[in-house]
């Protein structure tokens, strides 16, 4: 049975965790160490990136996070956990780490404030179906490097295109929250690669 | 990739967004800040967010007075000192000091008790709004009167400034209890308990139905420790505001980062004792006892 961990520090855990459920796998909240070694996919969701920086490092489990995402554990970060998966960041605070799981820059609250967050519908670029998107304070790709594929783009305040949902490898980031919609297909995406 | 457009044009201010902002922030800590160097400190701390006020209630019950909306100016400089969330403060039916937290551009209003209520009879129609807001409760009668005015966040009350978490004990029990109850009555009982509770029907069975309140329930009012905000967690609340009890104590920096490890591992005592040691005083505080009655903050608002 393939058990997959919503990284559990601070967020929408519960989301993500009936999200997963109802694709039928088995779910742990993630916040120690053992934890984190028996999953065999991980979640890190929305939320607030600069809390789950500092508590991933408090409590010894970046290093580790870091170390099975190189060997190929399949991730997804939704917004908060876009940010975590980056290699880059921009307007991060002063001394915040990301886990450069995907090669790319990704720009925090790039949508703007709370009373920018909406809700939009795009593209997946995957079975290029429409997907209606809930995008909080939400971040964007800035830039990504050669292998990571786009997979859905949205229009930003700056009137310009930009990416909001990636893979790179075996780990998928989106600006959005597909945990609080109906919709599956992000995380069916992340099951098939589990 | 296809060159497609947005199929429609973005909505802002829904239900969704709102309601799924406070999601975002479950599981943390929200502090209560006077000035940008605070807001500073508790972001470097770890809080999720910030709530920005003139004075923390502990000096307002200590002061007097009408309290107020802060000074657009220091909103406008904690939004200005943070990249986490910032919430702020509006009087309790004074709907146009929310639409010009609104227009600084705040992330979440509270509608909140704290400060001296604008009306006595009417909250803010807070669905004309789109900033989201939070309001105080201390039962879920008045938690459904609140989300049925368009609030997209609770809060308990507890007593706020006092630094005594006994309020917030009844408040978070009590919640929970009612929608307990709900939750095991037949389905023809659910006309009495609306009435009972004076919330509207729809509301109630949907309560009854899943079991829970259909937006984020926080705690608040008199959390001073780590212990107190883990205890709240275990009550059942999904986040925890602390207010005086950081900057009013001894180590405002330690303090604030031993609230947001205990209130990640709210069920793990060794992590809340370990938090715990060495955090030098807390804030003094009063018993809600010693406070008069028409002291009390969370008899305002109905």
């Amino acid at each position: 049975m393939t058990t997959v961990g919503v990284l559990a520090l601070q967020g929408d855990v519960r989301e993500h965790q009936a999200m997963l459920e109802g694709l039928g796998v088995d779910v742990v909240r993630v916040r120690r160490l053992a934890e984190l070694n028996a999953v065999d996919g991980l979640v890190i969701p929305g939320g607030e990136s600069t809390t789950m920086d500092k508590l991933l490092r408090a409590f010894d489990l970046r290093d580790a996070l870091v170390a099975r995402i190189a060997a190929g554990l399949p991730v997804l970060g939704s917004c908060a956990g876009m940010v975590l998966l980056a290699r880059d960041l921009r307007d991060g605070i002063e001394g915040q780490q990301t886990l450069g799981a995907i090669p790319m820059t990704v720009r925090r609250n790039a949508f703007g404030r709370q009373v920018d967050s909406a809700e939009v519908d795009l593209v997946w670029e995957p079975d290029g179906s429409p997907m209606h998107a809930t995008f909080i304070r939400a971040p964007w790709v800035e830039s990504y490097d050669d292998g990571v594929e786009v997979l859905a783009t949205a229009t930003g305040p700056d009137g310009e295109r930009h990416p909001v949902a990636v893979r790179h490898g075996a780990a998928i980031a989106t600006s959005f929250h597909p945990e609080i919609s109906a919709d599956a297909r992000v995380h069916a995406l992340l099951l098939s690669q589990v | 990739m296809s060159d497609t457009a947005d199929v429609t044009t973005p909505q802002v201010g829904t239900d969704l967004v709102k309601r799924g902002m406070a999601e975002m922030l479950k599981g943390g800590v929200i502090m209560d800040v006077v000035t940008p160097e605070q807001a500073k400190i508790a972001e470097d701390a770890g809080a999720v967010a910030v709530m920005a006020l003139e004075r923390v209630p502990a000096d307002i019950r200590a002061q007097g007075g009408v309290a107020r909306m802060s000074d657009p100016d220091l909103v406008q400089g904690i939004i200005d000192a943070v990249s986490i969330p910032v919430m702020a403060k509006a009087r309790i039916g004074h709907f146009v000091e929310a639409q010009v937290l609104q227009s600084l551009g705040v992330d979440y209003v509270d509608e909140s008790e704290v400060l001296t209520p604008a009306d006595y009879t009417h909250h803010i129609d807070k669905w004309n709004f789109t900033v989201p807001f939070v309001c105080g409760a201390t039962n879920l009668g008045e938690a459904l009167r609140r989300i049925s005015e368009g609030a997209a966040m609770i809060r308990s009350k507890g007593e706020a400034g006092t630094g005594d978490v006994s309020n917030a004990t009844t408040h978070m029990r009590q919640i929970r209890a009612e929608i307990k109850a709900l939750a095991s009555l037949p389905k023809d009982e659910l006309y009495v308990a609306a009435k009972e509770l004076q919330a509207p029907l729809p509301l109630v069975q949907e309560i009854a139905a899943t079991g829970k309140l259909p937006v984020v329930l926080f705690t608040a009012g008199g959390i001073a420790t780590p212990a107190d905000a883990a205890m709240m967690m275990q009550l059942g609340a999904e986040g925890v505001f602390v207010g005086s009890g950081i900057f009013k104590s001894g180590n405002p920096s330690e303090r604030a980062k031993a609230i947001v490890k205990a209130t990640t591992f709210f069920d793990d005592p060794a992590v809340i004792a370990d938090v715990s040691r060495g955090l030098g005083d807390a804030m003094v505080g009063i018993n809600v006892e010693d406070e008069p009655e028409p002291h009390r903050l969370a008899e305002r608002g109905w």
